[in-house]
């Protein structure tokens, strides 16, 4: 028992970093029809944006982080958007898929060259330290990555909610004509969508890399996992990501340890995650939170 | 009269591809073969997404089950036809069953769980080592023999996947021209219409996802007599996107399209061998900048360059006509 909560927590919290990355992959395909595949890049790279940062600039480690951030918002959000998604959509959805193929194959090949091919450390922003609570061994690091991430979401959740500009956001993602009409101004929405998935990609990445180091073929897992959480909690609500992403956390953490118990190798653990996305696109295919979607003519 | 030059044309390329071999060497034989092989592959992923408006991130997985397929029949006894059609009836299978969940729900999910499959597929070649060789591969897998003549010649070998591809390609143009493929056609166009106009939307979706994953299980079945040993590499999920990207390149919807674009996929890397680390960085901008300024591709850029060559009074002429041939 003491085990499963553990692996629980662990679940939890690398879950809620997958939840990141679903959040900004479907507020990305709400408000501009933009079908992110190459998310998981956009998750893997900030991380070394802060290596770089701190390897070549010499700055402590918090400033590095908001260096990360900031870069990512810069490149991963305004940039994305003016250079390939605004040329793109104009020529339809699947040219705009295919680029974001490309662009992921860029970002991916692009940081194993300029960086390496090694996986690095990455320094965390909390103590390795382990405390007992109850019987039940409780890593802090943990409790703090999932601290973060869970804030993180809420802030998100709070802004989308009950500000104005969170509201127009939302109004822009339903019906983005009607919203013109009202006098919300669309173009400046979207744009905000992908800056705030770029910086929602920046603190994911700063979370997931002292787990998972930071190397540059990460984005297949990264986006893979939140490919799967999207659309697992229904990608078209903000809370059946976040749902999503903890769920396949967790089963992903309970795979790992406890998959040989009913005979499968935990060489299939990376296997878990796809099962639950075929099950769940056979029997719930709007997702455990979707609502169903009319069809449009 | 046109198609009739048309047709001369591809006779007199499919002529001069048969007599290259004769003034290639070895290796240069291998590239061509390599070629027609990836041209097979994308000549599926180009009915799946040129003709049925689909996209598929599992090409090379499908590459895969056909190439272990092929080999481990070879290699347990059977001809190299049977194990041929194996390979392709075992990928036709896995692509209608995994085509008949995604396609139930909404455009992209195909994406997304041919995507898992491709890791699926990766991690059971590289786990099951009793059947595949895990990561160490399989070895010596021999080139077939055609009428008790050995191909194991590389020029042979090459005339025997010329024949095969042309034969499968010719299946591919009757396919796309019968009424059969043109439902395709109005399905890319307009779904809803044509729907409504009696086409079984999924059904052909489905089945046009599983024919194109047959012909990626066809050139698995060649690639592995080819290349003489097989491991998990070359099916990953990376390999699969190239399969996607290079379609849209050459031009998905052009029936040329994919031998086009296999073309800039197997040979680029080879001319390109002092870029070698740079080559995916410079195709990856490559595909971004086509796809902005040209979605239709290399092929589509020849056509649009093609006709500012000509006339502008011709063009004129000729265009009701050819719209008006259009069904």
């Amino acid at each position: 028992m003491a085990d499963f909560l553990q692996l629980l927590i662990a679940g939890l919290a690398t879950g809620a970093i997958y939840a990141l990355a679903a959040i900004g992959f479907t507020l990305l395909w709400q408000t501009s029809q933009t079908i992110n595949f190459a998310q998981g890049e956009f998750v893997m790279l900030p991380a070394f944006f802060a290596l770089a940062a701190i390897h070549g600039l010499g700055v402590p480690f918090w400033l590095a982080a908001l260096i990360a951030i900031g870069c990512a918002v810069i490149l991963l959000g305004v940039v994305f958007k003016l250079v390939v998604v605004d040329p793109l959509i104009r020529q339809g959805v699947l040219p705009l898929v295919i680029s974001t193929i490309a662009v992921g194959l860029l970002l991916k090949d692009g940081t194993k060259e300029a960086f390496s091919a090694e996986a690095q450390r990455f320094p965390s922003l909390f103590t390795d330290e382990v405390v007992a609570f109850l019987g039940v061994k409780i890593s802090l690091s943990q409790l703090g990555v999932l601290g973060v991430a869970l804030a993180a979401i809420a802030a998100l959740q709070w802004f989308l909610a009950a500000t104005p500009t969170g509201r127009q956001m939302q109004a822009t993602a339903q019906n983005p004509g009607v919203a013109r009409i009202l006098g919300v101004r669309v173009e400046r929405m979207v744009m905000l969508t992908f800056v705030l998935n770029a910086a929602l990609a920046g603190i994911a990445s700063l979370l997931i890399s002292p787990i998972y180091l930071a190397k540059f073929s990460n984005g297949e897992t990264l986006g893979l996992a939140a490919f799967v959480a999207a659309i697992v909690g229904g990608f078209n609500q903000v809370r059946g990501a976040i749902a999503g992403g903890l769920l396949v956390g967790v089963i992903d953490n309970l795979a790992g340890a406890y998959s040989e118990l009913v005979g499968v190798s935990s060489s299939y653990r990376q296997a878990v995650p796809l099962a639950l996305l075929v099950l769940v696109i056979l029997f719930r295919p709007q997702g455990l939170l979707g609502r169903r979607e009319e069809r449009s003519v | 009269m046109r198609s009739g030059l048309a047709w001369a044309l591809v006779l007199l390329a499919v002529a001069a591809l048969a007599l290259a071999p004769l003034g290639l060497g070895r290796y240069d034989t291998y590239i061509l073969t390599l070629w027609l092989v990836t041209a097979l592959a994308a000549l599926g992923v180009n009915l799946i997404v040129g003709y049925a408006g689909q996209e598929t991130l599992a090409q090379a997985a499908f590459l895969g089950i056909g190439a272990y397929t092929a080999a481990l029949l070879t290699k347990g006894g059977l001809t190299f036809g049977l194990a041929f059609a194996a390979a392709g009836a075992l990928s036709f299978a896995v692509g209608l069953a995994i085509g008949f969940p995604a396609l139930r729900v909404r455009k992209h999910y195909l994406a997304f769980v041919t995507l898992a499959f491709s890791v699926f597929v990766w991690l059971v070649i590289r786990n099951e080592e009793w059947l595949t060789g895990g990561v160490m591969g399989l070895k010596d897998i021999e080139r077939p023999a055609l009428f008790g003549l050995s191909l194991k010649h590389h020029r042979l070998f090459f005339w025997f996947v010329l024949a095969v591809t042309a034969a499968l390609t010719l299946a591919m143009w009757w396919l796309v021209r019968s009424p059969w493929g043109r439902a395709f056609t109005a399905l890319r166009e307009n779904p809803v219409r044509a729907e409504s106009l009696g086409v079984d939307v999924r059904g052909y979706t489905l089945l046009a996802f599983a024919i194109g994953s047959a012909y990626g299980g066809f050139a698995g079945a060649l690639y592995s007599p080819l290349v003489e040993f097989i491991d998990p590499a070359p099916f990953a999920l990376g390999p699969s996107l190239l399969f996607l990207l290079m379609v849209v390149v050459g031009g998905s919807g052009s029936f040329a399209g994919p031998f086009v674009g296999a073309a800039v996929a197997v040979l680029l890397p080879e001319w390109l061998r002092f870029a070698e680390s740079y080559y995916l960085i410079v195709y990856a901008v490559l595909v971004i900048a086509m796809m902005a300024f040209c979605p239709s591709g290399i092929v589509g850029l020849i056509g649009r360059l093609w006709a500012l060559r000509r006339r502008p009074t011709q063009r004129a002429a000729e265009a009701p006509v050819l719209e008006q041939a259009k069904p």
